[in-house]
């Protein structure tokens, strides 16, 4: 019977697979992690492919924190090579790759990312503080006598008077998102810091000032929209009331569409994030396992090519990709550390 | 039903002509005529959202499927095309096949010297991968070295855009009376009686606008300030800003109320070029009749023309806010009035894998692995599913331990995918040690979600066969295995198979399962087996609506329509299987 066979051919091909499943030998660089580095890391996979590197790595989309956890699971090719991060790898994260045999880890900063608040062009301009969007945003803000009560405040004028008079209405990253965790600690930290009952609290009760900043409004004011930055651009073209938070890219490829909030009287552009005087940026990593290197064909080629003044060079291809890289001194420090492979110590002061 | 049941007594007498009952049967008439309503209003508005969310996509995702090139001369070089001077084929296939290109480029606009205009004209203009055709036609046949080729050089995505109308909105109008231009290159100035007034009249209404929406946002902010209690200290700041915008307000109506002032023109408002000579002119500023310009593509000669032969092209979008200046627009132009620039159907976007290019970015690689990853399916699915129904529905006994069987089956078909996937990951990959990111994996993980679904629809097409046909076949001797394979099995193949097909179109549009085995990555090479890294084409779609540039929002919505229309076709399939080999009794 055809069934029969097929049913047959179908627990041969299991069994066969299962069988030859373990130990793939790979010519190939596998690199997991951040979804906000992923765009020039594949940059930097397909320019080194294109220059006769080899195969063109895989690079996969996992997040920062999945991806970590896959980059110190362990050493040997069943195990990724390099692992993008949208912010510090964290002791616990150092300490896991240590147990697991994954020892000397080469720390790559390759620029920053900046977090800009943005509205669409019909929109009024926008210049804000931190201390503004914090009293936007928080949940719960203190009341003249300083307890902590349900955020008042409806419209933009009520923060302040030269805001405008338009009702709050943020559109931002989910609660798991990268992006949240940058915003909340660039912006909201600083923001709730100015506030002087904040200020007394971070002294008297550290926990209870954690917690005030780390809480966004889930009033409807702030809107979660989801992990695709481009549909929050499109949300903002069709609604000029709106405010977004995303990523400095997303701002300069829709730049005809949407305008960038002033904050702390710096707007965001390319200059201000390299410089450090826009100050709601975050450092993005590559972090590579130098035991693979040598042992993984090609992965010391894509460091080098990843370094390279024609990837992160002032006119490098990852500039007009949307990377602020960094500025040239501390690049030239970032590339020598790289390329003498300097390991991580647990004293780098993660 | 027994005549017993109906006591003529009580069926009450009814006069069908009396006014009550008029009444009682007119509301019937128009409670069903409302419910009528009810269901074309449904459908009508289902199918509005079908139209709107199709037309959508398909309007956006028209343009992935055209790509823009220009058309050059080229006289490839033994030392550009070929690493060591040989023509053999590793020497061949290392070679800069940009070069030649570009050499053709700088021919054509020989005024292009500084190393960033350079940069721009044959980086931002040509794409990275125009030379990879040239290659292939070298390879292809040495003897083209040396010798002028025709090639069909791709653009850069962002030229590609502007082509296409997506960059920037853009008004062409042809010039009225005519037009004196002092110089072919550099700073000139351009003579024209009354030709830019209409123009100039725009700009000046747009200052008047941003005038009056200033002077508004600092009235509501005023007065807002009148609330504050005096001696605030935000009430000092928020006055001089107040003071500030009225004054800058005051400034843009002064320049507007002079009607014959000229205006400069910069990067945030929109820009107006002057096509004329053969050449391209960029206005600085301009007045009634008369503008300066900078020379952006140097014109035949200077001199003056006659009423229509040059054109205005106005650019809506200003300078400042979009990924091409007026530079390479003004290329872009010159191409285009040379009859150089050419629209094809973009072939490569079905037959090369992902890039970070959007312009060389294809769906291959999806479509691949999806092919291997639903052939695995399918391969474990369908004698798995078909033989776990058969021996359901045929033989196994009625008992607990069948019920609790068939409620689990019920359960696992309403299990969310992502689910599966962890699964996935756990046993496969971690207990297993199955390589990441292979559709060998993928199809593993999506057979469990689509079994369930086989399974129901092969009992359900089982259990559709006449009881006689079995019965038919036993009365003449065959054995139980006999009825069921020779018999009824063939009858419930359509049935079968609908469900299957349309079990394998569910597992063609998910994606979540993939996310935990490794398969949301960016691959660039093609899967040749089930055990190399792929993705598949949801994946993709996913994968590139999250990137920044524009030209992947039309590649993202052209990989949705492939996608429907694989989906169109398998339900198709499906309807047609069921026409086609269905019976009824």
């Amino acid at each position: 019977m055809n069934t029969k066979l097929l049913a047959t051919a179908a627990a041969l091909a299991l069994a066969g697979s299962l069988a030859s499943a373990p130990a793939f030998a790979r010519d190939q660089i596998r690199i997991v992690g951040s979804s906000t580095v992923y765009p020039f890391t594949t940059t930097v996979a397909e320019q080194f492919a294109r220059a006769g590197g080899g195969r063109a790595p895989i690079v996969e989309s996992t997040g920062t924190g999945g991806g970590l956890k896959l980059f110190c699971a362990g050493v040997g090719v069943d195990f990724p090579d390099a692992a993008n991060a949208s912010r510090r790898i964290n002791k616990n994260e150092f300490a896991d790759c240590q147990k697991n045999g994954v020892k000397e880890i080469i720390e790559l900063k390759v620029g920053f990312d900046g977090l800009t608040l943005a509205n669409s062009k019909k929109g009024p301009d926008l210049k804000l503080t931190k201390e503004q969007v914090f009293r936007a945003l928080a949940k719960q803000l203190p009341d003249a006598s300083g307890n902590l009560v349900a955020n008042p405040n409806r419209n933009w004028s009520d923060i302040d008077p030269s805001l405008p008079n338009q009702k709050i209405e943020v559109l931002g990253p989910p609660p798991t998102s990268g992006t949240r965790d940058s915003f909340l600690e660039l912006v909201m930290e600083p923001g709730a810091e100015k506030l002087p009952a904040l200020a007394a609290l971070k002294k008297s009760d550290r926990k209870a000032f954690d917690a005030a900043w780390k809480s966004i409004r889930e009033d409807g004011a702030y809107i979660d929209a989801g992990e695709n930055d481009n549909l929050i651009v499109q949300k903002l073209d069709a609604n000029p009331a709106a405010v977004g938070i995303f990523g400095y890219s997303f701002l300069e490829e829709n730049a005809g569409r949407i305008k960038g909030a002033a904050i702390e009287g710096v707007a965001p552009e390319f200059d201000a994030i390299a410089s450090g005087q826009y100050s709601v940026a975050r450092p993005l990593y590559v972090y590579f396992k130098k035991q693979h290197v040598g042992v993984v064909p090609g992965l010391d080629k894509f460091i080098a090519e990843y370094v390279s003044d024609k990837a992160l060079g002032e006119n490098g291809y990852l500039g007009p990709k949307g990377l602020v890289t960094l500025p040239a001194q501390e690049l030239a420090k970032v590339r020598a550390d790289v390329q003498a492979m300097k390991p991580m110590t647990s004293e780098a002061g993660i | 039903m027994t005549d017993a049941a109906l006591d003529p007594g009580a069926v009450r007498a009814i006069d069908l002509a009396s006014d009550a009952s008029r009444a009682r049967l007119r509301r019937r008439y128009r409670a069903e005529a409302r419910f009528r309503a009810y269901g074309i209003a449904a459908l009508a508005v289902a199918g509005l959202f079908l139209v709107l969310l199709v037309g959508d996509i398909v309007i956006k995702g028209l343009p992935a499927f055209t790509e823009s090139r220009v058309t050059l001369t080229v006289t490839p070089q033994l030392s550009q095309v070929s690493t060591d001077g040989t023509t053999g084929a590793d020497a061949l296939r290392g070679g800069d096949y940009a070069a030649p290109l570009r050499a053709s480029l700088q021919e054509l606009f020989p005024e292009v010297t500084s190393r960033q205009d350079r940069r721009r004209l044959f980086f931002e203009i040509l794409s990275g991968g125009a030379g990879d055709d040239l290659r292939r036609r070298i390879m292809a046949d040495p003897g083209l070295i040396g010798r002028p080729v025709t090639v069909s050089a791709l653009l850069d995505d962002s030229a590609d855009m502007y082509l296409k109308g997506r960059l920037t909105g853009r008004v062409e109008r042809t010039g009225r009376g005519t037009l004196a231009i002092s110089g072919a290159t550099g700073d000139v100035t351009l003579d024209s009686p009354g030709a830019f007034r209409d123009t100039l009249a725009t700009i000046k209404k747009a200052l008047r606008d941003e005038a009056a929406a200033i002077e508004a946002a600092a009235g509501r902010v005023a007065q807002r300030l009148e609330a504050l209690p005096v001696g605030d200290p935000r009430r000092a700041t928020a006055q001089a800003g107040v003071d500030a915008d009225r004054s800058r307000a005051a400034a843009l109506r002064a320049r507007a109320a002079a009607p014959e002032a000229p205006e400069v023109l910069g990067t945030d408002t929109p820009s107006e070029l002057v096509a004329v000579n053969g050449g391209i002119v960029k206005l600085t500023s301009i007045g009634p009749s008369q503008a300066q310009g900078r020379v952006l593509v140097p014109l035949g000669t200077a001199g003056t023309v006659s009423e229509g032969a040059w054109r205005t092209i106005t650019l809506l979008q200003p300078e400042g806010s979009r990924r091409l200046t007026d530079q390479h627009i003004a290329w872009l132009e010159d191409m285009r009035a040379e009859g150089l620039v050419t629209r094809h159907f973009a072939t490569r976007f079905f037959t090369s894998g992902d890039s970070r290019e959007p312009e060389l970015a294809g769906l291959l690689g999806g479509l691949v692995g999806s092919l291997l990853t639903m052939f695995v399916t399918l391969v474990l699915c369908l004698p798995t599913g078909v033989a776990a129904a058969i021996y359901l529905e045929e033989f196994a006994p009625k008992n607990r331990i069948t019920d609790l069987i068939e409620v689990n089956i019920n359960n696992l078909a309403a299990v969310p995918s992502i689910v599966f996937g962890l699964l996935g990951l756990a046993v496969f990959l971690n207990f297993f040690g199955l390589p990441r990111s292979a559709p060998l994996v993928g199809g593993l993980v999506l057979a469990l979600l689509v079994l369930p679904t086989i399974i129901i629809a092969s009992r359900a097409a089982l259990k559709a066969v006449p009881p006689s046909i079995r019965e038919a076949a036993l009365g003449v001797g065959a054995s139980h295995q006999q009825a069921v394979f020779h018999h009824v099995l063939p009858m419930a193949m359509p049935g079968i198979l609908t469900g299957t097909i349309i079990g394998m179109a569910h597992a063609l549009g998910e994606t979540a399962p993939l996310l935990l085995i490794g398969m949301v990555a960016f691959i660039v090479d093609t899967p040749q087996s089930v055990t190399q890294a792929a993705t598949a084409l949801p994946v993709q779609i996913y994968l590139w609506s999250d990137l920044p540039e524009p030209a992947f929002q039309a590649k993202t919505a052209g990989a949705i329509i492939v996608l429907l229309v694989f989906l169109f076709v398998m339900n198709g399939l499906a309807v047609v299987l069921r026409r086609k080999f269905e019976r009824r009794w």
